[in-house]
């Protein structure tokens, strides 16, 4: 039974089953072989491509697509992982807008980039069903490895020590692998489980093994790890949500990172509970993903509610347009005050606010949107951080080459200082360590 | 609107793209679909003897050559002269120049190479009213194999023996359609200006394997896994027919020799520049086969843009006016000085200029740190190399040094005066400026 979209409060169902598998499948199709040939064609092979510095991870693009062109799908998938051995999730989760695409000349001539994602994923998806993997595991070294968290750093860099050699064991907090990739994204940007597909295919290298619910502070401590392994990659990610500093305790008040993660483990869509009115606080993808996924589920108003102007703001303007196109009200410079309500909430009161000489002030003008669900997303910080390291901002302190300030200590990904939080930052943070780890271990400095 | 009405031969039609022999002109539905598009001339396709027809392979009879985005730049074909009874094809013709009397109908023909055999030919294929002959010497597949088509093309004697049998059996204008697969096509040209043949049109297709199927370890196209030699045409040719049209058309023997232009005729601006080469008119296959027959609505619309833009009210006005400018190496000036010069505005920092000239040129560009690209004129020998390879048209250009300037690869300044090699010191033959 579906319950009517106008029900107040926050109901599962409220729209019919069709409806939902239709708003959650695949939001970018992937190109079928004619495609990926006109899209491959227009590469221009551009010189120390643009492009490829503008991707964390430093792949060649101009030669994976010149490999695509020239029908040689699997050549253009390795070329992809010997960078980024998460390349196929990259594929459908990088903002490519503001990395490689933006970079495009072809953006510049036309405005139209090459759809790079997009060729990324039609290389790395035909290789992946192929069950090929493309690499091979050198002789054991007879080393040992602890990565926490089999997140993108943590995958990153346990592929890579692995391929070296070394023998590795990661241990995850949550019952699955893949982290944000499994937890923390849009369920429409990664569909037919591809997190769990993706860890599995990566696993085939050998040399791996993930302990589940094992937590760090919890299970298992940096000192026991220290001791009982060669070395350590710290790829936890962030843990606690920003708190907003109202009344965080009342019905209908949630974190965007908890309802995106029910999402993509909910198996019955028609049975998500979401909120007629929904206002989503925040400005970056979390709020974006957690805006959108509650308009595909049938809330009939959702807002976000950012504090600054639109060029500030963190998810960038093609998820911005897409929050739009979905119906989605992006509501600018404005900040929650106060919110409404006798137990279960019923509204959220905002204040404009304006920049003064640099600094965001509140002003006397404020108004009440009506609202029955509330979502945090202003961010998430390190919570459980291990004693013993040296934290900047809030992260773990590290150098240009992963290390922290604990000997035999590396660190990546979100809970580390330095780059954005990004899968594909992730995965270049996780690889570089390794690469260090490796040389550490091998006697190198 | 330009009037493109254009004379060769004493034949008229209403524009100068004719469809050469070919497939698309194999029959009287094709024809009359090809004129009311607006061609404005047709080549029948190649007639033959009398008897039991020709015979075609049963597939595939074409391969392909492919750019980005897979628009065709050439096909090879393997296809004969037609594989239908002459009679049908004879009474075809005449309906249709009946119902199409303002456009040429040219009868493209292939007879073994025998007196007999032409000179009863083309008399009964006059009868058409038909409004002249094309002496097929170009088919370089299956024919020539029997002693017809390129065989003959490929001997100057035979070229003009046939066209002096040809000349003699017949007042209609008869045209030698001339093969490229020849080391110097100036050979076949003056034999066929020799043998008093009107006219010759050029080129007939280039031997050719467009590609192997890696698989089956055998050429395209591939019939039951063996597969020959085609004759390539389309866009990739056109610069191999541009300058065997340009050769006939300044070459003092034959500089007063009509020419009917082929090869990769795809566009309007691509006919003009065989016309200003001394084509009188074009013949077009390949675009038809790719694009069909309305393409040469664009044709006629952009020639006659072209026109009146230049102020030009004949086709006559521009027909050869390139020709005086074609020379030998050895007479170009050797005094003018250019240099590459970047737009960098238009620039969208690709870097293939820099990839071009840094990897195989004379690293004359240089790439800051932020992408710009500079050429470096003390460098820059002006192969113009940058400009072929950039993907913006016009972003890079050749500037021309004025005379006075210096040349900082050189050093010299730049003289206003003319000098080529003839006269230059470096040449041990070279003739002292009187």
């Amino acid at each position: 039974m579906t319950t009517s979209p106008r029900e107040n409060g926050i109901v599962a169902g409220r729209l019919p089953d069709p409806v939902l598998q239709e708003n959650f499948c695949d939001l970018h199709a992937p190109l079928d072989p004619h495609e990926a040939h006109v899209a491959a064609d227009r590469c221009y092979f551009c010189h120390d491509a643009p492009c490829m510095t503008a991707c964390p991870t430093s792949i060649d693009i101009p030669l994976f697509i010149r490999q695509i062109a020239t029908g040689t799908q699997d050549a253009a998938a390795k070329t992809i992982f010997e960078q980024n051995i998460l390349g196929g999730m990259c594929a459908r989760v990088c903002p490519t807008e503001t990395l490689c695409e933006e970079a495009c000349v072809r953006e510049t001539a036309e405005g139209q980039p090459v759809e790079i994602g997009r060729l990324q994923r039609y290389a790395t998806d035909t290789v992946m069903a192929k069950g090929i993997h493309p690499f091979d595991r050198a002789e054991p070294t007879g080393r040992t490895v602890a990565v926490v968290g089999a997140g993108p750093a943590g995958l990153a860099c346990a592929h890579r020590l692995a391929m070296l050699g070394h023998q590795v064991v990661v241990y995850e907090a949550r019952p699955k692998s893949g982290g944000l990739n499994e937890y923390g994204i849009a369920s429409y940007k990664s569909v037919e489980n591809f997190a769990q597909k993706e860890v599995d295919w990566l696993l085939q290298i050998g040399g791996i093994e993930i302990r589940h619910e094992a937590k760090l502070g919890q299970h298992i401590s940096l000192e026991g790890l220290q001791e009982d392994y060669d070395a350590v990659f710290l790829g936890m990610g962030l843990g606690a949500v920003n708190a907003l500093g109202l009344d965080d305790a009342k019905v209908g008040v949630a974190d965007a990172v908890d309802f995106i993660a029910e999402l993509r483990q909910s198996s019955d869509l028609s049975k998500m509970p979401i909120g007629r009115r929904v206002v989503v606080i925040g400005g970056g993808m979390t709020a974006v993903d957690a805006a959108v996924q509650a308009k595909l589920l049938g809330a009939e108003e959702v807002t976000i509610a950012y504090r600054r102007g639109k060029e500030a703001m963190a998810a960038s303007a093609f998820e911005q347009k897409l929050a739009a196109s979905k119906g989605v009200r992006i509501l600018y410079n404005v900040v929650p005050i106060g919110v409404t309500g006798n137990g279960s909430l019923t509204g959220v009161t905002l204040a404009y606010t304006e920049s003064v000489e640099g600094k965001l002030v509140l002003t006397d003008d404020t108004f009440t949107l009506p609202a029955d669900q509330l979502f945090r997303a202003i961010g998430q910080t390190l919570s459980a951080a291990p004693r013993g390291l040296e934290f900047e901002k809030g992260k773990i302190k590290v150098d240009a080459a992963g290390h922290t300030s604990a000997p035999g200590v590396w660190a990546g990904g979100d809970c580390a200082s330095g780059g954005d939080d990004l899968t594909v930052t992730a995965v270049a943070e996780g690889r570089d360590a390794a690469m260090n780890i490796h040389t550490v271990l091998m006697g190198g400095k | 609107m330009a009037d493109l009405t254009t004379n060769f031969l004493g034949i008229s039609s209403p524009n100068p793209f004719w469809l050469a022999s070919a497939p698309p002109t194999d029959k009287e539905y094709n024809v009359r679909r090809a004129f009311e598009a607006g061609w404005g001339g047709v080549v029948w396709k190649t007639l033959g003897m009398e008897g039991p027809p020709v015979v075609n392979v049963n597939g595939p009879r074409y391969g392909a050559i492919h750019g980005a985005d897979r628009r065709l730049l050439a096909l090879n074909n393997l296809e004969l002269i037609t594989d239908r009874p002459l009679e049908v094809n004879l009474e075809e013709m005449t309906r249709v120049k009946k119902d199409y009397p303002d456009r040429a109908l040219i009868a493209s023909v292939m007879v073994p190479c025998e007196e007999a055999a032409w000179k009863e030919i083309l008399p009964r294929i006059a009868e058409t009213g038909c409004d002249g002959f094309e002496l097929n010497f170009g088919c370089p597949h299956g024919m020539a194999e029997r002693g017809m088509g390129s065989a003959v093309g490929q001997v100057p004697e035979y070229i003009e023996m046939v066209a002096r049998w040809c000349k003699e059996a017949t007042d209609l204008p008869v045209i030698v359609k001339l093969t490229p697969n020849i080391t110097n096509v100036l050979y076949p040209a003056e034999a066929a200006k020799r043998g008093g043949a009107d006219a010759v049109s050029l080129i007939n297709t280039i031997n050719s394997i467009t590609s192997v199927d890696l698989d089956s370890m055998a050429p395209e196209p591939t019939i039951d896994g063996k597969g020959t030699h085609g004759g390539m045409c389309g866009p990739a040719v056109k610069p191999i027919a541009l300058n065997m049209v340009a050769e006939i058309a300044r070459n003092p023997e034959t500089r007063d020799l009509p020419i009917s232009g082929i090869g990769g005729v795809t566009t309007w601006r691509d006919a003009a520049e065989f016309m200003v080469l001394g084509a009188g008119n074009v013949q077009v296959c390949t675009a038809a086969m790719t694009y069909g027959f309305k393409v040469v609505q664009e044709m006629i619309s952009g020639l006659s843009q072209w026109m009146d833009e230049k102020g030009y009210t004949s086709t006559s006005d521009f027909i050869g006016s390139a020709v005086p400018n074609v020379t030998d190496w050895q007479y170009l000036n050797l005094n003018h000085v250019t240099k590459a010069r970047i737009s960098q505005d238009d620039c969208i920092k690709c870097g293939r200029c820099y990839a071009a000239c840094e990897d195989t040129s004379h690293q004359a560009i240089t790439m800051s740190e932020d992408r710009v690209f500079e050429v470096q004129d003390d460098e820059c020998v002006a192969c113009n190399l940058c400009v072929n390879v950039c993907p913006v048209e016009n972003c890079i250009t050749m500037e021309t040094l004025p005379a006075g300037a210096v040349d900082e690869r050189t050093g010299k300044i730049v003289s206003g005066d003319y000098a080529n090699w003839t006269t230059h010191p470096n040449n041990p033959s070279a003739t002292a400026a009187e």
